[in-house]
């Protein structure tokens, strides 16, 4: 008895150094043997041939013109379909323009006053949240009147304001019908994980062709845009509530549409609310994206400042677009945080309902306003602030002092890092890469997991554009080492003190809420357009959750086990590399995971800026209609997402419940 | 009067690839050894009982015993592999969908451990949920609901949400909630686990004061032995999926059936569960002395008196009438467990 107690750990023991030392040379050999041996490898196996290629853009292209030509439906055609759905959104996209800003000229009633605006913006955050709240999101309205951006803004304000509820209903609805169907589920989330890693250019090329290009089309592609994490978030949601709440609702003798309505949607209201606030900013950052279609507002202006490099009037603009998303972001979160308390009963009615009164106070107010002075309805032009002249200064002076050291910067980081490591990439026989992939899916995930990413890579090579996607993986390599290298450091730092991971917190939830667009102003302003550009662009934005995961797994250690490791006489330093870092590591990754994410999202987009990738591709055929190569290139850049994805969830859960974390 | 408010006959809950064709393949009496052998898990076997109206029977095990599948195969939350449950003499496994939430709304309440409230609704309204989804009009659900909230001492407390409460407040609202439809079956799950141990005692009581009040027929779940035995009138001990033993407490710890209720049972304070019976040496019929103690007694009630007295003290029973006879010696070998040594 004893002697076999005694013979199983260092049997265990044996399995896992064997384990560790021979699992990754498995992954890694198969590899460096194909990327060593590529100068004698035949052809085929260092380059995909021409002639292997599959015409998935014909295809495609098929598909799309056989919906948008020849398919009817009995009086009408698909796109007759299409564009009359699409229509639909102008009534109430017409209904809040006006009442924001256009009025209404046909019945002689003018758009609210700006002082209503922010009037009833501050009485809402003070109603989620506090005073404090309020009077951010009043600011926040009164600044774009008082500096000229009032059209604009409210304009881009009224997409998100129309486009928002859509996208969030039809994605709670799907996502109820996913809890509630298997079948919908199985079917549903892995079109959500690709269209959650499409980039967004990929969203408009469809919608030009379909609907074609307008105002109206960009609301749509926000709308459409958006769907996927309200989807996602309701789903988890409603998995999310407690088994007891349910069988609560059950004893209580719901009928299953009570339980539905009465039980379950509500209990995961809070989670629902995150997916609205998911649903806003997705909403913000697209409208301003989809100003390549002709959506107007904010975005516009910045994309059309931003093409004449006017570098002063569009961080102006960019200004403007941050602050709105800080109040947006700021007014939905706070509404998924608000707990109910109880309220009071008795009183007078002012007391009882004081959001209420002061809502009908502000309207009563600015009305008034209004009758007496034009100032309180229009912002007067000759008094509007402008700050590009302040920009301008800013972006002459930086060109004054850093135009050298930039210059030198850009060169040298030209030469020394991004060309040999493009060549090197370049270098990469697909094999070599198949076999790195397939290796390291079979490893962590068993066959299934190794089907899955050999696929996305198979898929990527034979659609045509491996050397474009291998320079897109080049950039985005180079940029997630930066990331890793700059955000680890800070993160660790941050996550020292209760308050530094609060501040890191604070800034993470702001600086990513900006829709990714407005990464490229401070970009273009220091190191023009090209590579480095594109790269410090992707650093910028897909920093964010190196640092955020980081912080949260170092301070989310069991607080237990640190003890324990300060009671064995660890140092500072040794807490942290013998205890914290291991522990916090699987969470790391997931951060890395994210970082990937965000920066294939972002190179697509610094493709505005001049990159040779695939995103190159995905904005030709933006400008050329091309919807079929738009959405093979867009899956191209999700299945590269994807394949990181899988490869590193999978790692993580596995060491995780090897720590017993999970 | 005699029929059972629930019964359950051969319940079986097993967890697997295919439970129903394994049960047949093994004639319906599956050993422990061969469920675990083809990788089934067994939450419920082969579980037999009555609960009579106004009865308190506890399951009691500790966690993985089965106790809660148990409960929620009784409730129908679960659907069991195989077996019978009867409630007032019908067949619970045959009722539809719409027949189960008939019996739900104006049967069956539940406790459950952690409290299982609502959060977005206030106090009244989750009291009141019940009777919402019933259809009871407004008016009539929060009167009501206001009744049950009084009962369990939380009136001024009405308007409050959840998280606003103690959790001992929301569990006093878990169990208005369970009591506003006016139950005759009252199933309470680890009703008083998450609550800290004062708070728990005080819940307790206020369970049996309730109980007096109500006359519920009740199965009440617990891993905690004491409280068993403070709230049962029979108990029920599980292990592994099957009732090991089911009596009342002096039974169970006066005779345990198996090895594993024993050890279950031996750090009990017998003096305050076990009655002058348990101990005594049944005498002859004669005319009982003046100072004779009650066969009803509890040990620890009466110890002075045994143990300062010479002689063996005569016990009687309800009406007086001499039954035995009670000497220190077998006093003391009770309440530390020895073997008689006379």
């Amino acid at each position: 008895m004893s002697a076999v107690a005694l013979d199983r750990p260092v049997k265990v023991d044996e399995a896992t150094i064997l384990g560790k030392a021979t699992r990754p040379a498995l992954v890694i050999l198969p590899f460096l043997i194909l990327f060593l041996a590529a100068p004698s490898l035949p052809g085929w196996m260092t380059t995909v041939p021409k002639a292997w290629a599959i015409p998935f853009i014909d295809w495609t292209n098929t598909l799309i013109d056989h919906l948008r030509e020849d398919m009817m439906f009995g009086l009408f055609s698909f796109r007759d379909l299409t564009r009359w759905v699409a229509d639909l959104i102008t009534w109430p996209l017409a209904l809040v323009e006006g009442l924001l800003v256009s009025g209404f000229p046909d019945v002689g009633v003018p758009a609210m006053p700006w002082v209503m605006t922010a009037g009833l913006f501050g009485v809402l955050g003070w109603f989620l949240r506090d005073w404090r709240l309020g009077a951010l999101a009043a600011a926040g309205v009164a600044y774009m009147a008082v500096f000229g951006k009032w059209e604009l803004s409210m304009i881009t304000l009224s997409v998100v304001l129309v486009a928002a509820p859509i996208a969030g209903m039809i994605g709670f609805l799907a996502g109820i019908l996913a809890v509630k169907k298997p079948w919908f589920e199985a079917a549903i989330v892995p079109i959500l994980n690709v269209l959650q890693s499409l980039p967004h250019f990929s969203y408009l090329i469809p919608i030009a062709v379909f609907i074609g290009v307008g105002h109206k089309a960009g609301a749509i592609a926000t709308v459409i845009f958006a769907i996927p994490p309200m989807a996602r978030l309701t789903i988890l949601g409603l998995k999310g509530v407690a088994e007891e709440i349910r069988e609560a609702g059950r004893m209580a003798g719901c009928t299953r549409f009570q339980m539905l309505w009465m039980v379950e949607v509500p209990a995961a209201r809070q989670a629902l609310l995150v997916g609205v606030n998911q649903v806003i900013m997705q909403c913000l950052a697209m409208v301003v994206i989809a100003s390549f279609v002709g959506a107007r507002g904010l975005g516009h202006d910045l994309l059309f400042r931003l093409q004449s490099l006017k570098i002063g009037q569009a961080l102006e603009s960019g200004v403007a677009i941050v602050l709105m998303a800080i109040v947006l972001d700021q007014l939905s979160r706070a509404a998924a945080e608000k707990q109910p308390s109880h309220a009071k009963t008795s009183g007078i009615w002012i007391a009882r309902f004081p959001f209420l009164s002061a809502g009908i106070a502000v309207v009563g107010i600015s009305l008034f306003l209004a009758a007496i002075t034009p100032y309180a309805s229009v912002w007067p032009a000759e008094l509007t602030l402008s700050t590009a002249p302040l920009w301008d200064g800013l972006v002459d002076w930086v060109m004054l002092y850093f135009f050298d050291p930039l210059q030198y910067f850009r060169d040298a980081m030209l030469l020394y890092v991004l060309i040999p490591v493009r060549s090197l990439f370049q270098q990469i026989p697909w094999t070599a890469m198949l076999a790195l992939v397939a290796m390291a899916g079979w490893m962590l995930g068993g066959l299934r997991l190794a089907a899955i990413v050999s696929g996305f890579v198979l898929f990527i090579a034979f659609a045509g554009f491996w050397e474009r996607s291998l320079i897109t993986a080049y950039m985005v390599a180079v940029a997630v080492v930066l990331c890793i290298l700059i955000g680890l450091p800070i993160g660790i730092w941050a996550s020292k003190t209760e308050r530094r991971a609060e501040m890191a917190k604070l800034w993470c939830d702001t600086f990513q809420t900006f829709p990714s667009f407005i990464y490229l102003i401070p970009v273009i302003m220091l190191f023009k357009v090209g590579d480095v550009a594109a790269i410090a662009a992707i650093i910028i934005y897909a920093m964010i959750p190196i640092i955020r995961y980081t912080v949260f797994g170092l301070r989310n250690v069991p607080q237990h086990i640190v003890e324990a490791g300060i009671t064995s006489g660890c140092t500072k330093r040794q807490l942290l590399w013998n205890i914290r870092m291991p522990l916090a590591f699987p969470e790391i990754m997931l951060g890395i995971n994210q970082t990937i994410m965000f920066a294939l999202f972002m190179v697509i987009i610094a493709a505005f800026i001049g990159t040779k990738d695939i995103g190159q591709e995905i904005f030709r055929a933006l400008t050329f209609n091309d919807a079929g190569k738009g959405l093979v290139l867009g899956l191209c850049v999700a299945f590269m997402g994807l394949t990181a994805d899988k490869l590193i969830t999978a790692w993580s859960a596995e060491r995780k419940s090897r720590l017993g974390l999970a | 009067m005699n029929e059972p408010k629930i019964a359950c006959r051969n319940l079986w809950k097993l967890y697997g690839a295919d439970p129903e064709g394994f049960l047949r393949r093994h004639g319906g009496k599956p050993a422990i050894e061969a469920i675990r052998a083809e990788g089934y898990i067994p939450a419920v076997r082969d579980v037999s009982f009555d609960v009579m109206p106004g009865e308190i029977l506890v399951v009691m095990g500790l966690s993985g015993s089965g106790k809660s599948t148990l409960l929620r195969c009784l409730s129908r939350l679960i659907e069991p592999t195989a077996g019978e449950v009867m409630f007032e003499g019908r067949n619970m496994l045959a009722a539809t969908e719409s027949e189960l939430i008939e019996l739900r709304r104006h049967k069956m309440g539940m406790v459950f451990q952690n409290f299982a409230l609502l959060p977005h609704r206030t106090v009244l309204d989750n009291v009141a949920f019940p009777l919402q989804v019933r259809g009871t009009s407004r008016q009539e659900r929060e009167s009501r609901a206001r009744e049950v909230i009084e009962l369990v001492g939380l009136k001024g407390r009405e308007a409050y949400y959840p998280r606003e409460l103690s959790g001992g407040q929301q569990q006093r609202v878990g169990i208005a909630r369970s009591l506003a439809v006016g139950p005759e079956l009252w199933f309470l799950d680890e009703p008083f686990s998450a609550l800290d141990p004062l708070i728990r005692k005080e819940m307790q009581d206020e369970f049996l004061r309730l109980q007096k009040v109500l006359n519920k027929t009740i199965v009440f779940i617990t891993h905690d032995f004491d409280e068993a035995i403070r709230v049962a009138d029979r108990i029920a001990i599980m292990r592994d999926g099957a009732v090991e033993q089911l009596g009342t407490a002096e039974e169970l710890v006066t005779r345990p059936a198996t090895p594993y209720v024993a050890k279950f049972t031996q750090n009990i304070p017998r003096d305050r569960l076990l009655s002058v019976r348990s101990a005594m040496v049944p005498a002859a019929p004669r005319k009982a002395a003046k100072n004779a103690i009650c066969v009803d007694d509890l040990l620890a009630s009466v110890a002075r008196q045994v143990v300062t007295s010479e002689s063996p003290v005569d016990v009687v029973d309800g009406e007086g009438m001499l039954v035995g006879t009670l000497d220190r010696a077998a006093y003391i070998d009770t309440l530390y467990e020895q073997e008689p040594t006379r």
